[in-house]
């Protein structure tokens, strides 16, 4: 007993020496809910970050630690409560996160700003979050989805299609998706039949596959997610025969939506963000020696996010956010030595001998207007049951 | 030609889909008017006793698929129904045992019986997420379609296709068959002549020498058999996700009351009347009036009088509407 209680008294001293140098570093993704099997990768590159700097031992303002938070991707009161969490029991410095459009601008209003926390988005791609207030606090790695309306305007009418038809998950992801793309769409002469909303979770989608297949169009633009209503969309416009191509956004991205669909998809494309920058593929090699999938959505946003925030800290000598953050976009940006991913312990170096950087990472950082990647897509069409890469944009 | 194309696509967007739909309703709400009707309260608990069926025929069938057992064409599931139906029946029999025998005991009112089922309800949403999980579940194998709109299209040379799904097939099938051997049931042998009597009249069957115990049972174990197969026929034609039966609970009670509780009829009836509600009101007619009606008449808008997110709104307005008009419902049930 004697024993046990001076191994607990002992330990109880080491963890609050340990602590006492612990830059906290918050994850807060949708470990459960519409995006959890996209989730995992994302967590997993952000780590691969924070493991990089602390086994560089260059990072002179102690050891990075991360604390795990779910924003369930829906859910604005628990992705809140989580990120209240973080910052008042844990004590983080910084958010990674959130991943979903709607939780992130809930957590940036409710928690980030209050409290005077920076937070850098690897995933929120919603247009509104490039006008909302944030107190120079909030950036994000991904692209807003203003520009990937563009994107998916380029791509069809590169394809001679002049009308479609949309179904968007009912949220601010998919709706402020749908809007910019009919804008954009529009510019080019192309017509949008239908732009109709799903609600995620639910068995059967042959109602709004029928509402859909009314209104026609040459294709079906799913602007959904990939384990929730976008699957089912598919699903029922192929029973149907509603539909047989699909241009798939970039929250329907995924291995899992061709085992769950099959045969059926084959034909079918879209574009997510990615590049084909040596950053890219030497992200993907670290990924691979760590044993995750890089190429996933949003892991390369998600490592470049993490890094972003342990540099910015490294330059500006404090793990405050209202300090570290006003050198976010320097370190993003040209011009500076660049930094490609793996190469996190030489920016480190650089930053202390006072040498200028160009955070490049993994996803070809670009920051522009108010904090948000400029963007890069990789368009890609599904060959036989396999996602081929056509081109980048 | 154009009238061929407008009627191959009703019958693929409405007819089709409100069938399949309609049976799995129908199948759902015989099970709840007959607890209405023998046992006399509202079983709040049905939609979770199909959950948990289910659940039992899903992993009864991927027991089979890890043997290598399949159906051929029909899916495996069909074969680990009798596995589920025994699975549930002796679960709602334990629960009838341990839960309501005690409230029965002490001649509980009915609302009492109500609230007790919800509590039923809770407890089985909790069971069937701890075995099996939240997720979406698929377990449909063999063949997909019975024809498919390509096929359809090839073969007839129409410009529209209708593709009818082995689920859906079944599922109709499967009801015709059930609700026949039901309706036999009652109708013709002893056991259902007593339940019968003791649905109409508790005392005088109990004086007649009816065995209560032995109705009760009965009852359970048939209302478990059609809730285990309007799930799996739903599982299959859909996606088994326990949160989705729990909110299958709506339109199955809806169909019930429509029908008149306690009438076997009736829950047929109502369960197709909810159904096709449901798919017709939210349905947009642009393509079908487009083809019955000249060219230069041809709507612009989707004449659709709903969005598709109105559907469960659909089964309250009906419920209400029913309940103020003629509240023993069409088939003249029992009032609630």
């Amino acid at each position: 007993m004697k024993k046990l209680l001076l191994a607990t008294a002992a330990t109880a001293l080491f963890a609050g020496a340990a602590s006492a140098e612990d830059v906290k570093v918050g994850i807060l993704l949708g470990f459960t809910g519409p995006l959890e099997s996209t989730v995992p990768d994302m967590a997993k590159g952000a780590e691969t970050a924070i493991a990089e700097i602390n086994a560089s031992g260059k990072f002179a303002l102690g050891n990075l630690v991360t604390v795990n938070g779910d924003t369930t991707c829906v859910d604005a009161a628990a992705a809140t409560a989580a990120a209240e969490r973080m910052v008042t029991a844990d004590g983080v410095k910084a958010i990674v996160g959130g991943d979903c459009s709607g939780v992130t601008g809930a957590v940036l209003q409710n928690v980030a700003r209050p409290n005077g926390i920076g937070m850098i988005s690897p995933s929120a791609t919603s247009p509104a979050l490039s006008t909302a207030e944030d107190d120079g606090l909030f950036f994000r790695t991904a692209p807003s989805d203003a520009r990937q309306g563009e994107i998916m305007a380029d791509i069809l009418s590169g394809k001679g299609i002049k009308s479609v038809a949309v179904s968007y998950t009912n949220n601010d992801y998919g709706k402020g998706l749908a809007d910019s793309f009919a804008a954009a769409f529009g510019a080019k002469g192309g017509a949008v039949t239908i732009s109709a909303p799903h609600d995620d979770g639910k068995a059967d989608y042959s109602a709004e596959v029928a509402s859909l297949a009314a209104a026609g169009g040459e294709m079906l633009i799913v602007a959904g997610y990939v384990d929730q209503g976008g699957k089912g969309i598919i699903q029922a416009s192929l029973d149907s025969g509603a539909f047989s191509t699909f241009y798939l956004v970039d929250g329907m991205y995924g291995e899992s939506l061709i085992g769950a669909i099959g045969d059926g998809l084959n034909g079918s494309f879209g574009a997510v963000p990615g590049t084909d920058s040596a950053g890219s593929a030497s992200y993907e090699e670290i990924a691979k020696a760590a044993g995750y999938d890089g190429s996933n959505a949003f892991s390369k946003e998600s490592y470049d996010a993490a890094a972003l925030i342990a540099l910015a800290m490294a330059a500006s000598g404090s793990t405050d956010s209202k300090v570290w953050s006003t050198k976010v976009m320097e370190l993003a940006n040209a011009p500076g030595e660049p930094i490609q991913p793996g190469e996190l312990g030489k920016a480190l170096e650089l930053i202390a001998a006072g040498t200028d950087i160009d955070y490049v990472g993994a996803s070809s950082v670009e920051l522009v207007g108010p904090g948000e990647s400029a963007g890069n897509y990789r368009e890609y069409e599904i060959k036989d049951g396999k996602i081929e890469t056509i081109g980048y944009r | 030609m154009d009238t061929l194309n407008a009627l191959v696509v009703f019958l693929n967007f409405v007819v089709v889909p409100g069938l399949a739909y309609g049976a799995q309703l129908a199948l759902g709400a015989l099970g709840v008017t007959l607890i209405y009707g023998i046992l006399r309260f509202s079983n709040f608990a049905h939609g979770d006793t199909m959950a948990f069926g289910t659940m039992t025929t899903i992993l009864v069938t991927w027991w089979f698929q890890s043997m290598g057992i399949t159906f051929g064409v029909l899916p495996t599931a069909l074969l680990a129904l009798p596995f589920g139906i025994i699975g549930t029946a002796l679960f709602v029999l334990g629960t009838d045992r341990v839960v309501y025998r005690f409230y029965r005991q002490k001649k509980a009112a009915p609302v009492i019986l109500v609230m007790v089922s919800m509590g039923v309800m809770f407890v089985m949403n909790g069971v069937v997420r701890l075995i099996i999980g939240v997720e979406d579940q698929q377990f449909a194998d063999g063949g997909r379609f019975v024809i498919s709109a390509g096929d359809f299209k090839t073969a007839t040379g129409l410009a529209e296709g209708l593709a009818i799904k082995s689920s859906q097939a079944i599922t109709v099938g499967a009801a015709i068959i059930v609700v026949a051997w039901l309706f036999w049931f009652l109708q013709k042998t002893r056991t259902g002549k007593s339940m019968r009597a003791f649905s109409d009249n508790e005392d005088l069957a109990l004086l007649s020498g009816i065995n209560p115990d032995r109705v009760v049972a009965v009852t359970w174990i048939i209302a478990a058999a059609l809730a285990t197969i309007a799930g799996t026929l739903y599982g299959l034609d859909k996606s088994f996700k326990p949160f989705t039966y729990f909110q299958l609970l709506l339109p199955i009670f809806a169909a019930a009351i429509v029908g008149g509780l306690g009438s076997p009829l009736g829950a047929i009836a109502g369960g197709f009347v909810i159904a096709f509600s449901e798919v017709i009101v939210t349905y947009a007619w642009k393509k079908v009036v487009t083809y019955v009606v000249p060219e230069s008449l041809a709507p612009d808008s989707l004449l659709q009088l709903l969005t598709t997110d109105y559907k469960f709104a659909v089964s309250f307005v009906i419920l209400i509407i029913v309940l103020l008009v003629m509240p023993t419902g069409l088939f003249k049930g029992k009032s609630v």
